[in-house]
This record gives structure tokens, sequence and C-alpha cells, in this order.
């Protein structure tokens, strides 16, 4: 199981208290991670990458084992530990006032 | 018996305030999508109990939300919260507003004026109004930043742009006004199915006869002293328009300075403003029973947006325009530095009209008597976005 640590919105969005947890056939990278979350949470779908590009919004980061994955090609694969579930993908909104 | 539903937008969730027909005593339900800008939720007139929602944040994008239950629980339409998804693609995308480029009914995406003369990509940003059918529950338009016009007809499950309106041929002169270049302004005419109003901040009111297929912009009259042509086809900052239902043809408008009326669906327009302390505001409405009572919250200037001398007001004509009193029993005397939204007044449909507003310091104000008396409902929501009210009988 992959797990996925999301920002607060989007837990009460998806109904998750912590982590998202989802299987992810294939090789773990961000995009293949986040099509197993807006496949069990279709709630989420538009809310972390854009529809038409399928761009992170501009004011979310993703990061795994303490690095910035933001500007990382979606279909790099994560690290080992995050395939495994010892650590999350984190989905990570800005502080940006508002 | 009957009571009344205030549906309260504001920058940090929605708020439904519920009383009986006397409005005094009033329960409080809420904040409902806490934290997320609610830009406007409006019920059905077809069935009172469907309410859409405009959920928003910069942050995460844009949400559609739906009750079913007057507002008891929400949903996004199409996917029931205690729903396991189905296998394979998506059908319901009540979130996904996609300007239709394509061959067969949309109209290729071009680009329209920036705030310094530039030519800017069109971008979906989010819904600024929801305007359910009159008819049918679950069709529903949404005016959208950057300024277009969705409909759906499965509930909110799916949007659809009438491209028509984007692609008519003005669209590379329309400018953003301060707050983006929205399409705030919905009214569905109720003698005439195909017929519809739009009004855009800041290209200016539109029409349709032909159900949205095509539309020409309908601001003849208006006069906009900071364009380089004051009397141009497009491009005031028209802040928001009115109706009442049983003069379609009749139409008021509060724009960025004056206020404007027509009573010939918009082909031309002449100036209302008359004895108005300042012509400057957002919001308008009229009354439900009388079709000639308009009511305006005059705003000092476009760079003070809050009422002269810190006294709120709200002001009446009984005669369609030009002869305005004002009204402030009940309302703040001093110290009153708010502001009034163009989607933030509503009016009831009860014999004895109420009207309703809310402010940007939290305050939803309520009259029962058309504005003779004013008492707020509740004091210290965040900032109020939109004010929509159901009555139920």
């Amino acid at each position: 199981m992959v797990r996925v640590a999301l920002p607060y919105h989007l837990r009460n969005l998806a109904g998750v208290k912590g982590d998202a947890q989802v299987v992810v056939a294939g090789p773990v990278s961000i995009r293949s991670v986040l099509d197993a979350v807006e496949a069990n949470y279709p709630m989420l779908r538009g809310t972390i990458r854009e529809y038409e590009t399928g761009n992170r919004r501009p004011f979310l980061r993703f990061f795994a084992c303490g690095e910035d994955w933001s500007l990382e090609s979606v279909d790099r694969e994560l690290p080992a530990a995050i395939a495994k579930g010892e650590e999350p993908l984190i989905v990570l909104g800005s502080i940006a006032g508002g | 018996m009957s009571s009344v539903r205030v549906l309260v937008g504001t920058h940090k969730g929605a708020f439904v305030l519920s009383s009986d027909a006397a409005r005094r005593n009033w329960h409080v339900s809420g904040p409902f999508f806490a934290g997320w800008e609610i830009y406007h939720m409006k019920g059905s007139p077809a069935d009172p109990d469907r309410i859409y929602v405009s959920q928003t944040s910069g942050w995460f994008g844009q949400l559609i939300q739906r009750s079913d239950d007057g507002g008891k629980t929400w949903h996004q339409p199409g996917l029931p919260n205690e729903a396991i998804p189905k296998p394979g693609p998506p059908t319901a995308l009540p979130n996904r507003f996609v300007y239709d480029v394509s061959p067969e009914s949309g109209k290729p995406l071009t680009t329209h004026q920036w705030y310094d003369g530039t030519q800017h990509p069109w971008e979906f940003k989010r819904v600024w109004h929801i305007e359910p059918s009159l008819t049918d529950p679950g069709t529903v338009y949404a005016g959208v930043e950057d300024a277009a016009l969705f409909r759906s007809t499965d509930g909110g499950e799916t949007w659809h742009e009438l491209a028509g309106l984007r692609g008519h041929g003005t669209g590379a002169s329309w400018t953003p006004g301060a707050g983006g270049m929205g399409l705030h302004t919905i009214i569905l005419d109720p003698s005439d199915p195909n017929r519809m109003y739009i009004a855009i901040s800041a290209a200016g009111a539109f029409r349709t006869n032909d159900g949205g297929a095509t539309w020409k912009p309908i601001n003849k009259g208006l006069v906009s002293d900071s364009m380089p042509d004051p009397s141009a086809e497009v491009g005031h900052c028209v802040h928001h328009v009115t109706m009442h239902r049983s003069r379609p043809d009749v139409l008021y408008m509060q724009k960025h300075w004056d206020v404007m009326r027509s009573d010939d669906a918009g082909e031309s327009w002449h100036e209302v403003s008359g004895n108005l302390p300042t012509d400057f505001g957002f919001a308008i409405d009229v009354h439900a029973h009388e079709p000639e009572t308009v009511y305006v919250v005059p705003i000092k200037s476009d760079s003070e947006h809050f009422p002269i001398d810190g006294k709120l007001r709200v002001y009446r004509s009984r005669s369609g325009g030009n002869e305005w009193e004002q009204l402030s029993k009940g309302l703040p005397e001093k110290d009153c530095y708010v502001n009034v939204l163009r989607d933030a007044m509503a009016v009831d449909t009860l014999d004895d009209c109420g009207i309703y507003f809310g402010t940007t310091g939290g305050q939803v104000y309520a009259s029962s008597d058309g504005g003779d008396s004013w008492a707020p409902i509740v004091h210290d929501l965040p900032a109020v976005l939109s004010v929509e009210v159901q009555t139920l009988e």
C-alpha cells in the first residue's frame, strides 16, 4: 500500500483520517500514485492536478522522503520507501495566506 | 406554514439561516465547507430542496456541491459521499469546467485583453454565480471566471460551455475587473425559455434570444468615462443586473458608477441615479411584488469601498429610479466601513417582502417590511460573498 499524506481540506473531502492508502499497479511514480488516489477518491479529481494539463496545481508541492519532488518528472520512480508504504508521498499546500 | 431559508456564501464557508414567516427568530446552520470560499449558493425554483453551491479555493480549485434535502447534507453531484467508486473512467466530473473548443459545438480559445492592454489567454479560475433553471431542478447554469457560461443538465454532474457567448466576436476586447473577469449575473426570462441576460466584469451585459447559441452585447447608453471610448459596445464594468419576473423587458443595473435602467430588454439604457448620495455600488435588487421598487447600497467610491461617513444605508426607489429615499432604521449609524458585494442582496416572496443583504464585515441584515426597518440576523460571520433566499410554502 502506498501512503499519501493529504492537506487537511482534501482529507475532509475524501473522508480519510490520517494518510490515504492506495494500491498502485506498476511503477510507483507521482503520476501513478495520483491516478490511484483519484480512482479511489473521485471527489479529489481536479483538486491536486489540473484537469486538462494534468499539471500540479500551483499552490501545492510534492515531497518524498524529505526531498521536494514538485519539479521532478511525474513519471520518475519514487523512492522505495514510498512504494513500500514506509514513508508517505506528501501533498503539501503552501502557506500562502488567505 | 411559510418559512424562509437564507443561503449565505462567505469567504470561509457557507451558512444557512432559517426562520418562519415572522422572520424574527433565526436558526443558523454552518459553517458548511468550512475554510473554503463560497462564491455563490442558490436553490432551484423548481425544487426547493435542491441547492447548488460554488465552493472554491486558490489551493484546490473549484468544486460544486449539491444538497437534495434543503441544506442538511451535501455531496458533489454524481459522487455520493457513501458510494464506492465504480471501476473505469469517471462519469461524473462535477468540478470540471473546460472551455469548449470542439469543432462540433465549440469556439476557438482565443485571448482577451489584460489589465495592461496586452492579450492574455483565457484561463478558468472559478465559478462566480450559479443559476438554477426556473423549471427543471437538474438544469443549472454557471457563470465563470475567465468569463464564460456553462450549463449542466444532469444536476451538476457534468458541465458544458455555451461557447457562443465567449466566441461571438467581441471577446478579444473584454478585460478583467479588479476582482477578475467574472461572469457574475445570469438572469433567466420566465416568459421565454430561450431568452437570458448575463453580465461580465468588465465586458458589459449581453443577451441571448436562442437559448445561448448566439449573443449580442446590450450596452448602448452606458457611459464609462475611464474608457478611451466611453460609449463603446463592450468594456463597461457592469457590477450587477436585476429584473422583476413580471417585467422581463425591464432591467436595472448597478454599474461602476451609475444606476441604469432599460425598458427594452437591454437595447438601450438610461441613467436613474437621481438623488443618490453616490451612485457607486455593487448590489441591486427589486421588490418581489413591486416591479418599480428598487434597492441599492450606495458605496462611497471605486477606491473607498465603504458607505459614506461610516453610515450603512440602503436606498429605495418606488418609481423605478431617479427618486431615492434613505433607509437607515436599524442599520449602523457610525464607524461602519463594510462593503456589500454584488451577489449579497436578495428578496423573499412573502406577502411582506423581505429584503436581505450581507456585508464584508460578516453581518447579514434583514427587513421584513420592505426596507423600512432592519435588524441583523447574524453579526460575526466571515466576509459575506453572496446572499440568496428561498421562500418555502
